[in-house]
């Protein structure tokens, strides 16, 4: 136990002291995305995040804003397991004909009003796998998309600006 | 040593022909009758090989070739059916082709485990028939799609979706009094990849789980074929984005074999570079995951700081924080200055430091050890059995990694000291995995101590039409195959991938017998076998 709360001290917190150019950008476009969560959401916005058919880096990247370098739950964003507590789904992938239908199922079950980010390259247009038998291309082949986020995978501070952009919208 | 290559020869004689288009040289193929296919299976089972792969070509396109017993390569003739086997350091593959009119072929299921889901999944989407398997049930392809849509053959068109058809994917049932249900997914609570689990649970108790994948299928295979072998490269590193690394660098060394390509020395220890410096990030973040499954959310955070500060460093000098497309055919993209050589070493120095306080936390922690020693026990006996990889083998007593089995430059000459651990539960897997972040610190230092002047690429020459390649690489999750065939025209006619997921999943199966159901989540994330890779 001691051993934890040294390691606890010695840490300190990462998030705070902006030692880098990465970090400043992190507190700018967090103190914008916070301003906006509070004035729409009342404090809170919650997300569902569903890969609809990526090929996993773009949730490596989505996993990274959470943690305490970037620690998005400090402006007040949280991810939740339940789309009918969300209030925004953040998507990736070309979305995968198997994936389809569930889907449009977690999309139909996310209450109104609701807002859908297109994460990378893949979840805007297809990204390399493009449109075929197996993939129907970007999310908004299947959902309508509020707003997408470029990359591949996109970085966890163009993650962070994208979901400000949905939020300011 | 060429143990298997022996039996073979010595058993078929002379109706096993060796294919000279098929590189490696030492990983030979031999072309044998269809009828024989499954004898072959079982003597490589009593001489103690796996079964690495089993896949499909499609070369009814390819100009007509006689019969092996006519003394040709029987290609143009229907499909290719292909197994992959290993032992130590040997790789082994036998084909067979089947005809157009009669595809059908053995099954290996009865001698191999894991043939289970390969053939299943050559049946779903070649439209090849393993005569002798029990499970009709298509793998993948999920049950709404058409029957007969078969999208890895060449008559297929890939570019257009298919229609939506009714059916009834029936999962195995256990009955009995108090059995009861749980599906689970396929999209999950967390942020991963989709799935579905199907759980029959007494009590707490899981008595069987079933996994259905496929959810996350991109035709990547059948993709490989419509793109130059160039921007193949980008493709496989996008199987598994997690993977990146190891992916493109299979893939391109598979490319190298069939052009007879050496990359320049530095470009081969770059790429070593890249894939132990991937190997220790995915360990860092999939250890601070699992103690966050038992309730230690202290561990995930301290183990996600170091793995960030990883993958800044990986944009700084590589200018991806993944590092991905920087594997390229005949070498690698970017190149590291004298300063960035250094900054790494201190980057090592500081890593070290800071991942051995926090061991020392996991280590001595009694509430985490209570969670984490015998659950999700997987056995040595059914490892074998199942023919698993990466460190889910080496948790279980398997001695596999082929950056000691099948090395290229710098592991012929840095030998990674391999762990190897018993118990198989849970903790195994954990603690395998600080042994190799131990292990991959001390490569990074020995490669940037000794790294080679020079290029760090060459020319890349096009393949010549006919002829196939074959790699394997020790990705973090374990290996990664990749064989490669051109086809008549030099282009891209089949690449078949193997990510270590496909034969780990099963074990997750078998690994979950006896737990608890609140125990899933962290048996899971201990195997954290990839979707993406499996599914294609
Ligand atoms: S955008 Fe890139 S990282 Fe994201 S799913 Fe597509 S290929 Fe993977």
């Amino acid at each position: 136990m001691l051993r934890i709360l040294h390691q606890i001290f010695r840490t300190g917190i990462v998030t705070e002291p902006l030692p880098s150019a990465i970090e400043a950008e992190i507190e700018e476009v967090g103190a914008r995305l916070e301003e906006a969560i509070k004035r729409r959401f009342r404090r809170s916005l919650t997300i569902r995040q569903v890969d609809a058919g990526s090929c996993n880096a773009c949730e490596l990247e989505i996993h990274a804003i959470n943690n305490p370098v970037y620690n998005s739950e400090r402006f007040g964003i949280h991810f939740t397991a339940s789309p009918r507590f969300a209030d925004m789904l953040l998507v990736t992938g070309p979305v995968s004909r198997n994936m389809e239908i569930a889907l449009c199922r977690t999309y139909n079950a996310t209450p109104c009003p609701k807002l859908v980010v297109a994460v990378g390259d893949c979840g805007c247009s297809g990204g390399i796998f493009g449109e075929s038998y197996a993939s129907l291309g970007g999310v908004d082949k299947v959902i309508p998309v509020d707003v997408y986020i470029k990359g591949c995978p996109p970085t966890p501070v163009v993650m962070l600006q994208g979901i400000l952009k949905a939020v300011g919208k | 040593m060429t143990i298997l290559q022996n039996i073979v020869i010595s058993i078929l004689e002379e109706v096993a022909i060796q294919d000279a288009n098929q590189y490696p040289a030492n990983v030979p193929t031999y072309q044998i009758p269809r009828e024989r296919f499954a004898e072959i299976a079982k003597v490589m089972k009593t001489a103690g090989a796996r079964l690495v792969a089993e896949w499909a070509t499609d070369e009814t396109l390819h100009p007509h070739h006689p019969l092996p017993h006519q003394g040709g390569g029987g290609r143009g003739m229907g499909f290719g059916i292909y197994a992959c086997y290993a032992k130590d350091s040997e790789y082994l593959i036998i084909k067979t082709y089947t005809p157009l009119e009669d595809p059908t072929f053995p099954s290996l299921v009865k001698k191999f485990v894991p043939a289970y889901r390969f053939e299943r999944q050559m049946k779903s989407l070649m439209g090849v028939v393993p005569v002798g398997h029990p499970d009709p049930r298509p793998w993948i392809k999920h049950e709404d799609w058409p029957e007969d849509a078969y999208p890895l053959r060449k008559s297929f068109d890939a570019s257009k979706p298919i229609p939506r058809v009714a059916g009834e994917y029936r999962f195995i049932k256990a009955e009995g009094e108090g059995v009861y249900e749980i599906p689970v997914g396929p999209v999950h609570a967390g942020i991963i990849e989709p799935g579905h689990f199907r759980f029959q649970a007494v009590g707490e108790d899981i008595i069987n789980l079933e996994e259905k994948l496929g959810y996350v299928h991109k035709g990547i295979e059948k993709r490989f074929e419509t793109l130059s072998w160039e921007d193949g490269a980008k493709l496989a590193g996008r199987v598994s984005g997690d993977t990146t690394v190891a992916h493109a660098l299979a893939y391109c060394r598979a490319v190298e074999t069939m052009t007879e390509c050496t990359p320049p020395e530095r470009a081969l220890w770059l790429r070593a570079l890249m894939l132990e410096r991937e190997r220790i990030a995915n360990h860092l973040g999939d250890i601070g995951a699992i103690c966050n499954d038992v309730a230690f959310a202290f561990l995930l955070y301290q183990f996600s700081i170091l793995k960030e500060k990883l993958l800044r460093t990986n944009l700084k000098l590589f200018a991806h924080r993944l590092m991905m497309d920087k594997i390229i055919l005949g070498g690698v993209a970017v190149d590291i200055s004298p300063d960035a050589k250094n900054g790494i070493l201190t980057e090592m120095d500081w890593l070290v430091n800071e991942f051995e306080r926090l061991v020392i936390i996991y280590d001595e922690n009694p509430s985490l050890e209570d969670r984490v020693r015998d659950a999700g026990i997987l056995s040595p006996d059914t490892a074998k059995g199942l023919c698993v990889v990466g460190f889910v083998a080496r948790a279980s007593w398997q001695p596999i990694d082929c950056r000691l089995q099948n090395p290229f430059p710098p592991y012929d000459i840095i030998v990674p000291r391999v762990a190897v651990l018993k118990s198989g539960d849970v903790h195994a897997r954990v603690w395998v995995r600080i042994e190799e972040i131990r292990e991959s610190i001390r490569i990074i230092r020995e490669i940037l101590n000794s790294l080679p002047e020079g290029e760090i690429a060459c020319k890349f020459i096009l393949p010549s039409p006919d002829i196939a390649g074959f790699a394997v690489v020790e990705g973090w999750r374990g290996e990664v195959v990749y064989w490669l065939q051109s086809g008549p025209r030099g282009e891209i006619n089949r690449c078949m991938i193997r990510d270590p997921s496909s034969v780990n999943w099963i074990a997750l199966e078998q690994a979950i017998h006896g737990n608890i159901v609140p125990d899933f989540p962290l048996c899971n994330k201990s195997f954290n076998q990839s979707y993406s890779g499996n599914d294609l």
